[in-house]
């Protein structure tokens, strides 16, 4: 395990939590997504959340990010009360979403696709100026790009990136919001061995300064980036803990093998 | 090791096959067969490929590189409807039968097929009746109405209609109470004695182990490992490797 | 109390009987196309703006078939049948390779034919508009009026047609798949069912039931190139109000559309009624998008 993350519970352990969750429950009629998650993450940890099939993992962020609204319970970020506020108030906050499935503009740029994101966090009624004018808006768009190793294909329409490269330009759209906490879901997903190896280089180099939450299936990824690991099983908190306590966690075992 | 011997070819033969969804790269060269009559467990964590794989030899999903062959027939390309009227069945994961059909409509979509008499059409429904016999007695309702364990009843016995030479099974325990989960493990040793071929794609590692002649095993979209089902167990270091944490 | 007496004899009575048995035939007319349009749409996600066109050949044909043979119903019956086969081959050349693309794909071929058919009609046929002589003239007395056997005649037969076609859809074969194919297209392929095959069919379904529309109205009104138009805009307010895909429901829109128009022709131009449909369209879309008579998934 690298040493050049310090663990979280020594960084920011005084402080409190960046984002807490009371007794967050999700029902779609009779089905519980989630039920009572009492959910906690340090500043500058980050957290992978992971579990089986339906475990709720995608419900949780979409609560977190303000895509759904909770049927009880509280989401506190920053010490603000953010339950079941609308996405982009959400976003203006400070927390930031990659998705799954890419949601990049095809038809525009690598350098446009980012610019947009950076441009939300920045309010003018000028409505005359040419956008490339906002020297500020461009300097943090490429800022983002440059954290995500994609600077060089700035000019590069995003149509023309290969699947991890695109999976990448996600995850900086989603950093020229400058969040405090970044959401990453399922960020390999249809990755090679070394796209999947790139993107966590490109996360642990990310990681400093910002709460990053990630949900994941490649547990060898899991294991190497996390500080720390929730597992979620039918919509509870099944265990929490380092990678190597989940690891040696019989009940998580059991819930992933079927035994 | 080899499934068959030299003088039986396999059923499904998939060799290095390469899938994609738009240009997320799901399936990276996947090798795999399954022989006539033999029962096959396809094991792995979420996202893998598991169910990709399956759909792909249905024709569901189309293969971008590599071949897949059906009883010594290149099959890539074609379209799923004439794959299940040569006998290639398909039950995915979340069932999915036809809702707002009644049990014996759902049933009579795999029976409808030509050249089948009426005769062995009442045989076909007498004997998934007699395996089946809740179905029996729901084969006026609408299939929407049946509990999660009757609908996965429904989709297998809708399957067998087809009269399968193997079934692709996606995740059939998924989602089920224990009870039914055993009742499972019975409904494919039952096919395996008739002589049908399965490839069940599953997370729980007991129930394919018991079933199961052999064993793949899945990690980003190849086979990671292979071996007769009686060679490992549930606490083998493979399966914590491949399928814990 | 004179007042209430008063008011009861205000309400015209027997017009309301009239307008009823003339929103009913219309009403069925209309069911008839719609339910060709909504199960086009609810099997294949296809908006057919050629309906209206394919409602127009087959008035066309009738023309052509009575002025040859004399017989209406041999009329309706090879106009049916010649449109239901042209249906099929449009759907093979220009859908089927369009499966699977942006839907936008189908909206501009289907409009495109329905552009060709127009003009060709108009080329063909010549801007006069033809008559089609309905096969019974007598009439029956009601209140005042001399009602039309005919538009009951109409009103009976576009309902056996949809029984006929209902009853197809539940006990046949076809009819399984049809049901099928609509609520789950991948499903359906894994059971064998050819699928390809079953959109030609449902395609040449809803372009027969179009065509026998077109000949069954043409007496009331003049068969012209154009007369599709109004009755495909109609058939898509139907569509809609009915819920994409919804067989009964387009029924029921149609028939209750069609009374309002005709309630409101009392008080209203008739011209004016037309504004009801459209009405009923934006509050339908606003409350119950889903169809009006179907009730709005949570």
């Amino acid at each position: 395990m690298s040493d050049a993350r310090s663990p979280a519970s020594a960084r920011g352990a005084a402080s409190a939590p960046i984002l807490k969750t009371e007794l967050l429950t999700v029902r779609f009629g009779g089905l519980a997504a989630l039920s009572q998650v009492n959910f906690e993450v340090a500043r500058d940890e980050i957290r992978a959340i992971i579990g089986p099939n339906g475990a709720g993992k995608s419900t949780f962020f979409n609560c977190l990010t303000g895509v759904l609204r909770p049927t009880g319970g509280r989401i506190i970020f920053n010490g603000v009360d953010v339950t079941g506020q609308p996405a982009n108030v959400i976003s203006q906050r400070g927390i930031a979403r990659s998705y799954q499935i890419t949601n990049i503009l095809p038809n525009a740029t690598v350098l446009e696709n980012v610019r947009i994101a950076a441009q939300s966090r920045r309010h003018s009624w000028n409505m005359m100026t040419h956008y490339s004018a906002f020297s500020d808006i461009n300097e943090k768009a490429e800022r983002a790009l440059d954290s995500v190793g994609l600077l060089s294909k700035a000019a590069e329409l995003a149509a023309n990136l290969s699947h991890g490269e695109q999976r990448n330009l996600e995850i900086g759209i989603a950093l020229a919001t400058e969040p405090s906490l970044l959401c990453l879901d399922e960020p390999t997903a249809g990755m090679s061995a070394a796209e999947t190896h790139d993107t966590m280089q490109l996360v642990r180099r990310i990681a400093k300064d910002l709460t990053i939450l990630i949900v994941e299936h490649d547990m060898q990824v899991v294991m190497e980036l996390a500080d720390r690991i929730t597992v979620l099983h039918y919509g509870e908190i099944l265990a929490e803990g380092t990678p190597e306590e989940i690891q040696r966690n019989p009940k998580v075992l059991e819930v992933y093998l079927k035994t | 090791m080899s499934a068959t011997d030299t003088n039986t070819q396999p059923l499904v033969l998939v060799e290095d096959v390469h899938t994609y969804y738009g240009k997320s790269h799901i399936l990276h060269g996947i090798s795999l067969e399954i022989g006539p009559g033999e029962v096959v467990g396809l094991l792995g964590r979420n996202g893998v490929g598991k169910s990709t794989t399956l759909k792909t030899i249905m024709g569901l999903v189309p293969a971008r590189e590599g071949k897949i062959q059906y009883c010594g027939q290149a099959i890539t390309g074609v379209p799923p409807h004439k794959l299940a009227r040569l006998g290639i069945a398909y039950v995915p994961e979340d069932r999915r039968i036809f809702r707002l059909l009644t049990v014996m409509e759902n049933l009579r979509t795999g029976l409808d097929r030509g050249g089948v008499t009426d005769e062995k059409k009442q045989a076909l429904l007498d004997k998934v009746f007699t395996y089946f016999p809740v179905l029996a007695e729901r084969r006026s309702q609408a299939g929407g109405t049946l509990s999660g364990g009757e609908q996965q009843m429904l989709a297998i016995a809708r399957a067998m209609m087809l009269e399968p030479k193997i079934i692709l099974l996606d995740e059939p325990t998924e989602g089920l109470m224990p009870r039914m989960v055993s009742q499972i493990g019975q409904i494919i040793d039952v096919l395996h004695r008739e002589g049908v071929a399965i490839l069940l794609v599953e997370q729980n590692v007991p129930l394919t182990l018991a079933a199961s002649q052999r064993v793949y095993i899945m990690e980003k979209g190849i086979v990671r490992h292979h071996c007769a089902a009686s060679e490992i167990d549930v606490n083998d270091a493979v399966i914590k490797q491949y399928l814990g944490v | 109390m004179d007042a209430v007496v008063h008011f009861f004899q205000a309400i015209p009575f027997d017009q309301i009987v009239i307008q009823t048995l003339n929103g009913i035939v219309t009403g069925m007319i209309l069911a008839l196309v719609a339910s060709g349009l909504t199960l086009i749409f609810g099997i294949m996600d296809v908006v057919n703006f050629a309906h209206g066109e394919l409602f127009m050949l087959g008035a066309y044909i009738g023309v052509l078939v009575l002025a040859g043979t004399g017989s209406f119903w041999l009329a309706l019956i090879v106009a049916s049948l010649l449109v239901a086969i042209l249906g099929a081959a449009l759907q093979i050349v220009t859908l089927r390779p369009l499966i699977g693309r942006d839907p936008l794909n189908t909206i501009l071929v289907t409009f495109g034919i329905s552009l060709i058919l127009q003009n060709y009609a108009l080329w063909q046929f010549g801007p006069v508009a033809r008559k089609i002589n309905e096969p019974i003239t007598t009439h029956f007395n009601l209140f005042y009026l001399e009602y039309p056997w005919y538009r009951l005649v109409i009103a009976g037969m576009s309902a056996s047609i949809i029984g006929a076609f209902w009853l197809f859809l539940k006990y046949g074969k076809f009819g399984v798949w049809i049901r099928a194919t609509t609520q789950d297209r991948v499903m359906a392929q894994a059971m064998g069912i050819p699928v390809p095959l079953v959109y030609t069919g449902v395609f040449a379904i809803g372009a027969g039931m179009a065509a026998a529309s077109g000949v069954l109205f043409g007496p009331l009104v003049g068969v012209n190139h154009a007369m599709g138009l109004d009755w495909v805009l109609k058939a898509f307010i139907v569509v809609v109000v009915g819920g994409m895909g919804n067989l009964g429901g387009s029924i029921a829109a149609a028939i209750f559309i069609s009374l309002l128009e005709s309630y409101a022709a009392i008080w209203m131009n008739p011209s004016q009624a037309v504004i009801v449909s459209f009405v009923v369209l934006i509050l339908t879309l606003l409350f119950r998008p889903t169809g009006l008579f179907v009730p709005t998934p949570k």
